[in-house]
């Protein structure tokens, strides 16, 4: 198997805990992994991305190439559009529908919805409201993991252990809920997935 | 993974790889992309126990001449930075070529191609040839760790630094690595000739002398090396020379199919002619594939271009000259055709980075452009290399120059030499104690008519937030410089201080002399995090 996701965002969000996630749940299926991440300037409020790169064999490129990704998944949805020439025909593009609003020309949100709705496999969800209405609120990128893991050839279990390993010390609770919110985050794109 | 296998950034790798082949001291200054590597060193309890040399060093200079001081002793050591860190080195770099090594000593050097967060994008390569020094250019993460076991035996065999040289995409990409069997660290063992560092000319000639004839013998090594290797192929049309992290991006477009060229991978130099001879022997043309400038290409096709063999690369279009590379850009130049993908829609709008919500250094710029900008007009303004750098974008637009760590003050000197009023400085407080304290000394010396703003957000905010040297010594040094202590004024830079901040610059601008003026507040990422962790019981 190959799995080529570009996480996307802006610096502060915390894509990197997604990566965390992802990434164990690859390295405890026995697969290979490559994760090139964005540090420096850019953390400051600029867009980052990074790529997660997972394979039962050799993977040479640190980057992802373009039009290989399978899955685009952004936290952010005007962040979701400028990596689409990274997404595969077949790929899915994953992202969150709550707009982040540091910049003084951020487009009309109607608009970006409308591009992604273009993408012909896409879910778009509101990770925001429903990490909110899960009573964690720090737990948008959980959704979002969720909801991407639908299109991941990686067993769910893991990616609960996956959680167990991120927020094991910060006690049973939060990793409970936190297991929740994947599942709330999964079961919408079951349900709301454009094909 | 097995238990041996860590998930490690390229600059892990490289910190554990040290660790593992008995490095006894770490000496860095921040620097994007090579700060991880003693971040990780620092949250090692495998350093911790075996009480590593792991501080942070004043700047890159200061750094490669302490770890230059461990060689001497005959432990092993490595100094990091980024490459224009390197251009701060780069007197004792040089330098070290001639004294060479007693202990290993690994200089490594992480280069940002693309810019992503520097000021240009040299290449090391450049320098460690301007050296004499041999190069090891990992391709991939565990290529990064094991080169730390043979740089270290390469110095010492040889006597000379080794440059470690990474690019951004291995340095801050992850991947696993299989850790080796750890070595021991060298005992003290001063150089046998007493007289190996000490560079007076006439033994610097003999010194000189000795590194012209150890180049050979390096030749060999990389014409031996491991990491150098020749992949035959059938088609003998093309030949692909591919350093670094460049094979990969070649690898990369031959999943499906296996390369048919021969393939040099080339991770160490000097380069080796071995292969490069075979390769011009066998094939019509030569295209040359690496991370950073032309640097082999160059080399290669020499300055008339004449040779029978067709040299191509980044010189002759087939790569872009500038920028970094990646799968897309190779592919091309290696002549396949590219994958299907769709352009970005046109409405995504440009997200620079952009100073944090609540940062002092927001009104700091902000009683600055109401004291200089609106009264004196644009163009007044020197500053520095730090995250206050991006006050030179909107909404502030409140600075005009940024060239190199401390160059603002000298500049600001400069333009005020010109006749330029009124002539003012912006530098963090790491960056004042990096490279700003001299140019200030400068300035008392000539009492030149400046102000000089030091704004202290008590860490080196750009990288991570890193411990500043500058802590709670700022008023101290400037005095001990010689700043008039009645002209070091200090603020607490917030929008209920404003009007005082903004009186503060004007009586300051009327006093002919060098004036400092220290805006301090905690950066707000650094405050947020001792609340975290304060929280969590004061574990870090």
């Amino acid at each position: 198997m190959k799995l080529d996701i570009i996480l996307a965002g802006v610096g502060g969000q915390g894509i990197l805990s997604i990566a965390t996630v992802i990434g164990y749940a690859a390295v405890q299926s026995g697969l290979d992994l490559k994760q090139a991440e964005t540090h420096g300037m850019s953390q400051r409020g600029g867009d980052v991305q990074s790529h997660l790169r997972i394979s039962d064999h050799t993977i040479y490129s640190d980057l992802v190439p373009e039009g290989a990704a399978d899955i685009i998944l952004s936290v952010e949805p005007m962040e979701s559009l400028r990596y689409i020439p990274y997404l595969s025909p077949q790929g899915w593009l994953v992202t969150n529908t709550t707009p982040f609003k540091n910049i003084p020309n951020y487009p009309d949100l109607d608009k970006i919805l409308k591009e992604v709705d273009k993408v012909p496999h896409h879910v778009a969800i509101d990770a925001d409201g429903m990490a909110k209405d899960l009573k964690n609120s720090r737990g948008m990128n959980m959704v979002m993991t969720g909801a991407a893991s639908l299109f991941m050839d990686i067993d769910f279990e893991k990616l609960k252990e996956g959680i167990r390993y991120s927020f094991g010390r910060k006690g049973q609770d939060i990793v409970d809920l936190n297991i929740a919110t994947l599942e709330a985050g999964r079961k919408f794109a079951e349900e709301n997935r454009s094909l | 993974m097995d238990n041996n296998t860590l998930l490690l950034l390229g600059d892990e790798a490289v910190a554990q790889g040290a660790l593992d082949a008995g490095v006894s001291g770490f000496y860095a200054y921040p620097g994007t992309p090579s700060t991880e590597i003693m971040e990780y060193v620092q949250h090692s309890t495998q350093a911790a126990e075996k009480n590593i040399h792991r501080t942070w060093s004043a700047n890159e200079k200061t750094a490669l001449e302490a770890a230059l001081g461990m060689s001497y002793t005959g432990k092993r050591t490595m100094a990091m930075m980024k490459h224009v860190g390197l251009n701060v080195a780069a007197d004792p770099f040089i330098n070290s070529g001639i004294t060479g090594a007693n202990g290993g000593i690994i200089v490594t050097v992480a280069d940002d191609p693309s810019m992503h967060s520097s000021q240009d994008e040299q290449d090391s390569r450049v320098l460690a040839n301007f050296a004499m020094v041999p190069i090891l250019e990992p391709s991939n993460q565990q290529e990064a760790y094991q080169m730390c076991f043979t740089a270290f035996e390469l110095s010492e065999k040889f006597q000379t630094p080794v440059m470690l040289r990474l690019t951004t995409r291995i340095a801050h990409s992850r991947s696993g690595v299989k850790r080796g069997a750890p070595l021991d660290e060298n005992q003290l063992a001063m150089p046998a000739d007493k007289r190996q560092f000490v560079l007076l000319p006439a033994i610097a000639r003999g010194r000189y002398k000795l590194l012209l004839e150890k180049q050979p013998s390096l030749e060999d090594e990389a014409n031996n090396s491991a990491y150098n290797h020749y992949y035959e192929g059938s088609d003998t049309r093309m030949g692909i020379i591919a350093s670094g992290i460049a094979y990969n991006y070649v690898m990369e477009n031959f999943q499906d199919q296996p390369c048919p060229y021969p393939l040099l991978k080339l991770s160490q130099y000097p380069i080796p002619r071995k292969y490069i001879e075979r390769m011009v022997n066998e094939c019509d043309e030569v295209l040359v594939i690496e991370e950073g400038m032309p640097v082999v290409e160059e080399k290669l096709r020499g300055l008339l271009d004449r040779g029978p063999t067709v040299v191509k690369g980044r010189m002759t279009g087939e790569l872009p000259r500038d920028g970094e590379l990646n799968p897309r850009l190779v592919r091309k130049a290696l002549g396949l055709e590219a994958n299907p993908s769709t352009g970005a829609p046109e409405v995504i709008a440009p997200r620079p980075p952009a100073l944090c919500p609540g940062c002092s250094h927001i009104d700091a710029y902000h009683a600055i452009n109401e004291a200089i900008k609106a009264e004196y007009g644009d163009g007044h303004v020197f500053a520095d290399i730090g995250c206050y750098t991006l006050g030179a974008l909107p909404p502030f637009e409140a600075i005009n120059s940024c060239v190199d760590m401390g160059a603002s003050i000298t500049m600001a000197k400069g333009a005020a030499d010109a006749g330029l009023y009124p002539s003012a400085a912006v530098i963090g407080d790491s960056t004042f104690t990096h490279s700003g304290m001299t140019g200030l000394l400068d300035a008392v010396i000539e009492n030149s008519n400046l102000v000089v703003f030091i704004l202290d957000n008590s860490t080196t905010a750009m990288t991570g937030g890193q411990n500043s040297h500058a802590n709670g010594r700022l008023r101290q040094i400037c005095t001990g410089l010689g700043v008039d202590p009645e002209h070091i004024r200090s603020i607490m830079p917030k929008r209920n201080t404003h009007d005082q901040f903004v009186q503060i610059i004007k009586e300051e601008l009327s006093y002919e002399g060098v004036s400092v003026i220290i805006p301090q507040r905690e950066c707000v990422q650094t405050q947020l995090r001792r609340a975290k962790q304060k929280q969590q019981g004061g574990k870090q």
